[in-house]
């Protein structure tokens, strides 16, 4: 094995723990996914804590203060690891974290290790690894309430005796032991003990490395036994001619190489600590072996049954669906309708300036709005998943739905983050953290706006009721809307199959999953679940979506039309609709505006590029003005074409803005939305990643600008690429 | 069909019930070795407990524990069926 962990654990050189003087001392929670850690961090550490990422990583960063009798420590939940020999860029991270050597991190002063009780052999090959790596730890021994409910219990004292470190038992629900355990941190900090154990990990191989080293040291090198052991196991051409002036040293190293093919040191290693751990639970676990099935195994006899496992499975996802989508609409409409009104009222104030008064009231406010109007979708969401993951069911989700996914590089997780995706992209991309590999995520975030989500859904009907429902009637109009909805889920197939062979790179590991027992969810963690991801959105996400409003907003509103050329464009339009109303003159002239704007001209310059899709500059600006959210693009449509104004929902059902489409035409005169043309611009938003609140997202999920760079041009091109093919194949069978 | 005894079966033949040991692990890469740090490490004896609706994957009861693994990721571990 070439992963850092095992270098250190055999060169055994760490460097020794410093504690800068200016730095509260520093506590780092580990151990085994599902051994309790999360539960056990919120009890330490309440609500002080903080949510962020890791520099340039996917992998989350949770901190929090801890408050003892005598001082306050800080705390960080280290991402769950079954293994220190890391594999996977989360365990790399996580690793790093213990090792505090990540930018940002320093090394903690103590490790809480928190092992399962009633998986005590598991979780002690990971503790073993730690004892290996020589750090300070505290050990919290979790779920012994769990162990005595089935009839179990726990020697303490000899427990302690072989493992080498102090341990405190923690009784789940009523967060017993956390006051013992505040204790023991204090203690432990004043005097780190770093626990001895009794298990015969240097094998023979470990001997001849360490007789390797005194060989090097004859001919005046000193190289670790990790560099040692790197070196026979990957022999580079520079090294090996450097050593070619000292034969009988090249001799030794042939003999040990061959030596470490024959019993690879990993498995010895793996095979060892699993005989000690075996012995220790052994001597200290008595359970009851019952015959009698739990409870979880009469759950699951119904929950993970062919037949009613996937009825209980569709109905638990529709409901989730459900609710993100129509529960939360009376709260977004409310959220909405307080924005306008928040407008409605600024607007008057601000008439004196008039670019102040559409930078604050259109830009800012309307750029807060944009970005509030998704909390609801999030806390609905986030709860369910809280509650799903907490009460164990997530897991059998995954369990069922795995081989559906996990044949194109997805696995059973993803499920949750793509079915959101449905109505919105925003949650779902967010919800990818269920998965608990860099990797799978990664391909989840990248595919999941590809889901048609509601934000969609103004344009179709929009398009649908102006070119489909009038000609071919409204059977042709529903499946066009299904067929919309479906395009995207069957793109997404081989995109993430691609995805996942060329561009997410990075070890894989295998698919891991543990079904723990049933239980009611702790509320407390379900709030603080929610409280965080609705935090973290506002804060990070949130911020960059309002200085997108804002840019995009100066974008439309300049450069501004000069006087005459208002006065010009008004005389024009008053010449041809003698009598218009003065909003219609109104409307001209923002019309006009909209054209002078950069947004108008840029829309113009790129209109041949979209000719082979049949859009002209009309349809390309109002794609232009719908990068903050899809659904923009039916107001601009409406300025730009039936000089009315309205919010997407008013105007989706709008005659006069589908006749104004359908009357649309060319400068030549030919109608400018054939059928293919509105398929094609369906099609467009079906693909295209118009929704920088999505980008925003992206970006705070996965700490890096490239991924979203990545999604923005992807979508783009296939959405570009759909375009073409719809309108030159439809060119082709109207004229055939 | 697995047979009590056979030797060289794999996780594919394995149904729901059956108890099989593990003989031999034939590679020593990431993904192997990190199945051996679950505990799967020669020797060790486990129980199939449950398969998934679509055949894959499988939930295992092994050292005490209950783990769910992928029958096509466990091609390197050569096994027995005991009971």
């Amino acid at each position: 094995m070439k992963s850092k962990s095992s270098l250190r654990e055999v060169g055994g050189d760490s460097p020794p723990p410093h504690k800068p003087p200016d730095h509260k001392p520093l506590v780092a929670l580990v151990g085994n996914p599902n051994a309790g850690k999360t539960t056990l961090f919120n009890a330490l550490t309440g609500s002080h804590q903080k949510v962020g990422n890791y520099p340039g990583v996917t992998v989350e960063k949770v901190t929090g203060s801890l408050k003892l009798d005598g001082m306050t420590v800080d705390c960080t939940d280290v991402p769950g690891l079954y293994s220190l020999q890391a594999v996977s860029e989360d365990e790399h991270v996580a690793l790093q974290v213990i090792e505090g050597k990540l930018e940002g991190t320093r090394r903690p002063d103590l490790l809480v290790c928190v092992l399962d009780a009633t998986n005590l052999e598991r979780n002690l090959y990971f503790y073993h690894q730690l004892v290996d790596a020589g750090y300070p730890v505290l050990v919290a021994l979790t779920m012994v309430d769990r162990l005595r409910g089935t009839g179990g219990e726990v020697d303490l004292p000899r427990l302690q005796n072989l493992i080498g470190a102090d341990v405190v038992p923690i009784v789940g629900h009523r967060e017993k032991g956390i006051e013992e355990l505040r204790d023991a941190i204090e203690r432990n900090l004043e005097n780190p003990k770093i626990p001895t154990i009794d298990s015969p990990t240097a094998d023979a191989t470990e001997v001849k490395l360490a007789a390797l080293r005194e060989d090097f040291a004859r001919i005046g090198m000193s190289p670790t036994q990790s560099e040692i052991r790197e070196m026979l196991l990957n022999p580079d051409e520079a090294s090996m001619a450097a050593l070619e002036a000292y034969p009988e040293l090249g001799e030794s190293l042939r003999e040990a190489r061959d030596q470490l093919k024959r019993s690879p040191v990993a498995s010895n290693q793996v095979a060892t600590r699993y005989q000690w751990a075996t012995v220790v639970q052994r001597a200290t676990i008595r359970s009851a072996e019952s015959t009698k099935k739990s409870r979880t195994d009469r759950i699951d006899a119904i929950l993970t049954h062919r037949v009613f496992g996937l009825i209980v499975f569709v109905g638990t996802m529709y409901l989730v669906f459900l609710s993100i989508y129509r529960f939360a609409q009376p709260f977004m409409d409310a959220i909405q309708h307080g924005f306008d009104f928040v407008q409605q009222h600024i607007r008057p104030l601000l008439s004196g300036v008039p670019v102040l008064q559409s930078l604050i009231v259109d830009g800012i406010i309307g750029g807060v709005g944009a970005m509030l109007v998704f909390l609801p979708q999030i806390l609905i969401l986030f709860f369910f998943i809280a509650v799903l993951e907490g009460s164990g069911y997530l897991a059998r989700a995954a369990f069922l739905m795995d081989r559906l996914l996990g044949w194109c590089g997805l696995n059973g997780r993803a499920f949750i983050p793509l079915l959101s995706s449905f109505a919105c992209a925003i949650p779902g991309i967010m919800a990818a953290r269920v998965m608990p590999d860099r990797n799978s995520r990664l391909a989840t975030i990248l595919v999941s706006p590809l889901m048609s989500c509601s934000a969609r859904l103004p344009v179709y009907l929009l398009l649908i009721s102006a070119f489909i429902e009038p000609r071919y009637g409204a059977a042709w109009a529903g499946f066009s809307l299904f067929a919309m909805h479906l395009l995207g889920l069957i793109v997404a197939v081989p995109i993430v199959w691609f995805l996942n062979r060329k561009v997410i790179k990075g070890k894989r590991l295998p698919f891991l999953l543990e079904l723990p027992p049933y239980q009611w969810p702790k509320w407390k963690d379900v709030g603080l679940a929610m409280y965080f991801r609705a935090k973290v959105f506002v804060n990070v996400a949130g911020t960059m979506i309002v200085v997108m409003s804002v840019v995009i907003w100066a974008l439309s509103y300049f450069p501004r039309l000069s006087p005459e050329a208002k006065a010009q464009a008004e005389r024009t339009y008053l010449a041809s609709h003698v009598g218009a109303k003065p909003e219609e003159v109104e409307n001209q002239v923002d019309q006009a505006q909209l054209a002078h704007s950069a947004l108008g001209t840029f829309g113009k310059a790129i209109e041949p590029v979209f000719r082979p899709a049949g859009f002209d500059w009309r349809i390309t600006t109002s794609i232009l003005s719908a990068f903050p959210a899809r659904e923009n693009v039916v107001p601009t449509l409406g300025i730009i074409f039936s000089l009315e104004k309205g919010d997407a929902e008013e105007l989706k059902g709008s005659t006069s803005l589908r006749k104004s489409l359908q009357t649309a035409t060319w400068p030549d005169g030919r109608p400018l939305f054939t059928l293919w043309t509105s398929i094609g611009l369906m099609v467009f938003f079906a693909l295209c990643a118009q929704c920088m609140a999505t980008l925003a997202t992206v970006r705070r999920e996965t700490g890096t600008w490239k991924w979203p760079v990545f999604m923005f041009s992807y979508m783009t091109g296939l959405a570009y690429i759909g375009a073409v093919l719809v309108y030159q194949i439809g060119q082709l069978v109207s004229r055939g | 069909m697995a047979v009590i005894g056979e030797s060289k079966v794999s996780f594919a033949n394995l149904k729901k019930g059956m108890r099989a040991r593990v003989n031999r692990v034939t590679s020593h890469s990431d993904e192997t070795v990190r199945l051996q740090e679950m505990g799967l490490t020669e020797g060790t004896e486990f129980t199939v407990v449950k398969v998934a609706p679509f055949g894959d994957p499988i939930e295992i009861e092994l050292r005490g524990y209950r783990l769910c693994l992928r029958k096509r990721e466990t091609d390197c571990f050569e096994i027995e069926v005991v009971a």
